[in-house]
């Protein structure tokens, strides 16, 4: 595709070498991480090309602390978190887009409020709402204040409203009920707008920290985010190599996945902006 | 379907989300007010009310107006920078850049990356002495300087970290604004001899203005609300040069145990929410039409 307005001659240049200054500069954070966790602690300050490459490292911070058990607390949390959102943001978008009923535009201001009012920032009050309700310190209580999303209604209601009413009639006049037209008519056209909210959550959640770090105590319910921090604060004697490596580590599948699929990546979160 | 059995319907549907809403949204906010006005209940001593004591003290704790003014300062080093940037990179990717994949990778990595790993690996970068900065600089010949360890750099040193993380982010939505642009504005404006610089300020960016005004509030929310950073490198030192106002109400909550005076903490952080809310629904209300 070329562009009017692409720019020619010297200046085509001088973008072209800012781009990449910019890049590798964007760059340098993780090749520094990536340097400094392939190779024994001595090399981790000294940047010599015969440095021997070694994966001891990863293999100590993975004893040092328990990852496994992070690890598998940050998949039930962020697979529990994504299945109550994809159902309760796909009955509430439903809703707002096909159905007439009184207080609508209340209701759906009142769900609008959390785009601005997260649950990240009410930290104080959720706190004690977890404690009254006796789940402090389990996988629940960091997933629940994030079960319904605004975010989600929002996006998938602006899906739902572009689909043609008449799909809609003609599943009704075959004697589909109104979950049996959502469940066949909705759920399927709307599929590129689920895979894009399932990776802007996963992403999310798999990265959170804060609300994690203060409603959780335990190894037993300890995402991986809060983990690699109690693990880094902790262990004295700081050894940059091993805590680098637990970083990379705690990172792998989601910068994994990233690589593997960034096409999706950027296209969902193109997606999930546009509104 | 009858009127009321739609109505009926349409509730039911509704319920689930609106149940949790109310109780981690509405509720909290409300019990958040009330519970401002008490005090923090000690041992066998219950909550007592206490009016407004908790916002007197508020007013006269010097560390809450550092921590909001770090906060502005902290949201004006980073909003513009980063916005431009983003502007930038977009642009670039967008156009015929060489090797722009790789550079359109390289500028959206960090987003993907948890705040908390790359807090880490910043950390590192900073570390006086031994880190890849101080390697750099001392290299250059400048004197050894502790970047997070000083008052005057350590919330630049966060701000650095807080550009490098959003900026890609806020490409991809810039990105997906030029290429939902038509092609045809351009030639239009090039047979009318506009310059390049011309056509960018007087067709491009105000057509980018719904996408910039989107990216700003985002942006705005994020330096409220993000303050994962803090907890890893710096732990709101030196001397509070770098507590943010949720940090340092994350300090008086859950490290103080102050509940009642993080409650009032937090009306002012839900205050400053509520303007940003308010501002974009003004703005939007007047300046998206022509979209």
């Amino acid at each position: 595709m070329t562009h009017v307005y692409d720019s020619t001659g010297w200046v085509r240049g001088l973008e072209t070498v800012a781009a990449w200054l910019l890049g590798f500069l964007w760059v340098l954070p993780l090749l520094y991480a990536f340097w400094t966790a392939f190779h024994p602690a001595e090399f981790s300050t000294r940047l010599a090309l015969d440095a021997p490459l070694t994966l001891e490292n990863f293999v100590k911070a993975w004893h040092a602390a328990p990852f496994a058990r992070y690890f598998i607390n940050t998949v039930i949390l962020v697979t529990m978190v994504l299945a109550a959102q994809l159902v309760l943001v796909t009955l509430a978008a439903y809703a707002f887009a096909r159905f007439e009923f009184p207080g609508r535009g209340v209701l759906f201001a009142l769900v609008l409020v959390q785009l601005m009012i997260m649950p990240d920032v009410l930290i104080v009050e959720n706190y004690r709402t977890m404690t009254f309700l006796g789940i402090k310190d389990t996988i629940l209580a960091i997933g629940l204040p994030y079960m319904a999303s605004a975010f989600g209604i929002f996006l998938l209601r602006q899906t739902f409203k572009t689909i043609p009413r008449e799909l809609d009639e003609a599943a009704r006049v075959e004697g589909c009920s109104p979950l049996q037209v959502l469940w066949r008519v909705y759920v399927p056209l709307a599929r590129p707008t689920y895979l894009a909210y399932a990776l802007v959550s996963v992403s999310y959640h798999w990265n959170n920290f804060l609300w994690p770090l203060i409603i959780t105590n335990s190894v037993e319910s300890r995402p991986v985010t809060v983990g690699l921090q109690v693990f880094a604060s902790t262990d004295q004697g700081i050894d940059w190599s091993i805590i680098t490596a637990a970083t990379l580590l705690t990172t792998a599948p989601l910068l994994v996945g990233f690589l593997l699929f960034q096409r999706q990546f950027v296209a969902s979160f193109m997606r999930a902006g546009i509104r | 379907m009858t009127r009321t059995t739609q109505w009926l319907y349409a509730w039911l549907l509704l319920l689930p989300s609106m149940a949790l809403l109310v109780l981690f949204t509405h509720y909290p906010v409300i019990a958040n007010l009330w519970h401002s006005f008490l005090s923090t209940p000690k041992g066998s001593r219950p909550a007592v009310w206490v009016g407004t004591d908790n916002y007197a003290q508020l007013a006269e704790d010097p560390i809450f107006w550092q921590a909001l003014s770090n906060n502005l300062w902290y949201a004006l080093g980073t909003i513009p920078v980063s916005i431009a940037l983003a502007l930038l990179m977009a642009a670039w990717v967008h156009g015929k850049v060489a090797g722009r994949g790789f550079l359109r990778l390289a500028y959206f990595t960090p987003t993907v990356l948890p705040m908390i790993a790359v807090a880490n690996i910043w950390l590192f970068f900073y570390t006086p002495e031994y880190g890849l900065l101080e390697q750099v600089t001392k290299g250059m010949g400048f004197a050894s300087h502790n970047w997070l360890g000083s008052k005057s750099t350590a919330l630049v040193c966060l701000m650095v970290v807080t550009i490098w993380k959003e900026a890609g982010f806020f490409m991809v939505f810039y990105l997906a604004a030029l290429q939902s642009m038509s092609p045809h504005l351009a030639e239009a404006a090039a047979i009318e001899g506009a310059s390049r610089w011309t056509f960018f300020r007087r067709v491009t960016f105000p057509l980018l203005m719904p996408v910039t005004l989107f990216v700003l509030v985002n942006a705005v929310i994020n330096a409220f609300r993000l303050v994962d950073h803090i907890v890893v490198m710096t732990r709101g030192g030196p001397d509070n040069a770098t507590a943010l106002l949720l940090y340092y109400i994350y300090e008086i909550g859950f490290r103080f145990w102050d509940s009642a005076y993080a409650a009032a903490l937090t009306m002012v952080l839900l205050a400053i929410l509520g303007l940003a809310a308010l501002l974009q629904f003004l703005v939007l209300e007047r300046r998206t039409h022509y979209q």
